[in-house]
């Protein structure tokens, strides 16, 4: 009772029209206080990502290290976790993967570089404006597209050129991946040449260079850093692609260099156990995190050395 | 020393460099386009005979000709609901931090280099994150509660990794760096004149913010969202990793079901050996694509209207 006549008494008594205004004030401090706290937990949620992934990866994987030596693990040979006898040497499924990314490569780079430079240096605004955003819808087609179109499109067209290929190979995926990854390249090597002053090409013009010497000599060494970087990206991404090269470059694991063969990719194989009826918590269950560990870690690097490649070599004007 | 004629004589040959270089650099681009119409075409030449009302509205079966795809249509709606459900509220949040709130120091950082690195992390990485924490964690805890509870929850939680929750906590945080990496740059746009004119008539932060901030960042909030929705409901691989299912045929009708997606039930079809089912794959892909664009367009739409509004 008393505590109830308190607060009317506190709420519009005596004390005049201070205290609900000296009371709103008090909450909205608490109040504010609480809003900060919440918005930085959401904040703080990116990082408890980035924690989550490390420890659930890593602690997994120790459990398999501790039946399997990292040593074997990194250079064994021959990759059969699910078939007798067991080996588990990662490096056939690290060759997939490095196959496949590297065809990907040899089409994404010279192709969207080129097409980086004409877009900035020689297309008018008009045509920039429509070719941009339509290779960024090369961008958001789902990987189980591409995959698709690979099997059922390129694949076949191969075949016709190399009559003993294998239905699932590296080379069909590869290429495939290389257009998929051709805007990656080409918007952020676009943007690092949009970005070199106007002047500096002036300059190139008045020497009497013509368009192509200024585009090659002036404007790619002067945005190098952010070309190299978007290669980079762009290959890390390449080794992370998971939907494509489980549906196109089939499911061998296989130490080879020849890309017209089957292969297996690092995430082709994680996928191909996830889909299987392998119990969770046994050895086998337990390599697609020693896997799946590999695989962040190089692209982790991969992401760390493009951006120290931006932040090391940037010009700054 | 160099003559006139010679030097004319050199420099038709740097123009006619120029010259087929600039027709090398504009068949580069024409390879990223025409490849994308191909893709487009072979699709459409594939997948439209099988396109008809009962393949939307049929389960799948093991006779193509009867397979319908409803029951991943309603699992990718759920889907894009529970996951822009989950994402947006901790994406703006995060984003009002960063923008508003965030002192300079090691811990925004650190927050800043955190986020663009996951930006770079492969999503079949996030389904493994998602398998270890949703499904192995989650059951394990309730595998504890197993006997204080009974029966029915064991059963309904031993499958949680193959439920539309643990699917939409896992895209959540796919698309997270995605929603607030957007929502900042809608925020940034917010001229400071504005901020201050709120505070100038008493507001405190968070009333400027609520009051003023976000009504002007919205549109571009909701574009973002749109686009990381968009991304989300492609991916396959990590929904794959935290054991989805495959072949349904019931349409979920609460967050701890079963489910399967569009692009899952995309790849189902396409690893079949049978031809039949190739078709069935590109109808499915004429899908997804449908609704992307879709997506795609109302985002540019909401942009479109935003851009006019600020003119006035």
């Amino acid at each position: 009772m008393e505590s109830i006549q308190n607060t009317n008494r506190e709420a519009g008594g005596p004390a005049g029209q201070a205290p609900p205004v000296f009371r709103r004030r008090r909450s909205a401090a608490i109040e504010s206080k609480v809003i900060k706290w919440v918005l930085f937990t959401c904040a703080l949620i990116s990082v408890l990502t980035t924690v989550g992934i490390v420890f659930s990866l890593f602690s997994q994987a120790a459990s398999f290290f501790f039946e399997v030596s990292i040593w074997d693990f990194l250079t064994g040979t021959r990759w059969t976790p699910i078939l007798k006898p067991q080996s588990f040497g990662v490096l056939p499924l690290v060759a997939g993967t490095l196959l496949v990314a590297g065809i990907a490569a040899a089409v994404a780079l010279p192709i969207g570089l080129s097409t980086a430079i004409f877009l900035a240096e020689y297309a008018p605004g008009k045509v920039r404006r429509i070719v941009k955003p339509t290779l960024e819808v090369l961008a958001g087609v789902p990987t189980v597209v591409y995959g698709y179109f690979a099997l059922t499109f390129v694949t076949p067209i191969l075949k016709g050129i190399f009559p003993d290929m294998l239905v699932f190979n590296a080379l069909s995926a590869g290429l495939v991946m290389g257009i998929m990854i051709i805007p990656m390249v080409s918007s952020l090597s676009e943007d690092a040449m949009v970005a070199v002053p106007r002047s500096l090409r002036n300059a190139a013009f008045a020497l009497g260079a013509t368009r192509f010497e200024v585009s090659l000599r002036v404007v790619v060494p002067a945005a190098l850093s952010g070309i190299v970087a978007s290669f980079i990206l762009a290959i890390s991404r390449a080794i992370g692609e998971t939907m494509l090269v489980t549906i196109a470059a089939g499911a061998t694991p296989k130490l080879t260099a020849n890309p017209l063969e089957s292969i297996q990719t690092m995430t082709a194989f994680i996928v191909q156990l996830s889909l299987g009826e392998v119990p969770h918590g046994s050895l086998e269950f337990d390599t697609i995190f020693a896997v799946g560990s590999l695989l962040f870690l190089m692209t982790l690097a991969m992401n760390l050395l493009g951006f120290w490649v931006v932040r090391r070599w940037r010009q700054t004007y | 020393m160099q003559t006139t004629s010679q030097f004319n004589q050199r420099l038709a040959f740097r123009e006619a460099i120029g010259k087929v270089l600039y027709f090398v650099f504009l068949s580069a681009v024409l390879v990223g386009i025409i490849g994308l119409v191909v893709l487009l075409a072979q699709i459409l030449v594939q997948g439209v005979p099988w396109l008809s009302w009962h393949f939307l509205s049929d389960y799948p079966s093991r006779h193509a000709e009867e397979a319908g795809l409803l029951s991943a249509l309603a699992g990718t709606i759920w889907l894009m609901v529970l996951t822009a459900a989950l994402t947006v509220p901790i994406g703006v949040g995060a984003a009002i931090y960063l923008e508003e709130y965030a002192p300079r120091n090691w811990i925004t950082n650190i927050i800043e280099i955190n986020l663009s690195n996951l930006a770079g992390v492969p999503s079949i990485v996030y389904g493994l994150l998602g398998l270890a924490v949703f499904v192995q964690f989650f059951g394990l805890a309730v595998l504890v509660d197993f006997q204080i509870l009974g029966v029915d929850v064991y059963m309904r939680f031993t499958g949680f990794g193959r439920t539309l929750l643990a699917a939409a906590m896992t895209l959540a945080l796919l698309v997270l760096p995605i929603v607030i990496l957007a929502s900042r740059e809608a925020i940034r746009t917010v001229p400071n004149s504005h901020r201050q004119a709120a505070f100038a008539l008493g507001a405190d932060k968070w009333q400027v913010i609520r009051g003023v901030v976000l009504p002007s960042a919205i549109p571009g909030i909701l574009t973002g969202t749109i686009l990381a929705m968009s991304r989300a409901i492609g991916e396959a691989a990590p929904i794959i990793a935290i054991g989805a299912l495959v072949y349904v045929t019931f349409i979920p009708t609460s967050p701890l079901d079963g489910y399967t997606a569009l692009p899952l039930q995309i790849f189902n079809w396409v690893s079949r050996p049978q031809e039949e089912f190739r078709g069935l794959a590109a109808a499915g892909i004429i899908v997804l694509l449908v609704i992307l664009l879709s997506m795609n367009a109302g985002a540019i739409l909401l942009r479109d209207r935003y851009q006019v509004k600020t003119d006035d």
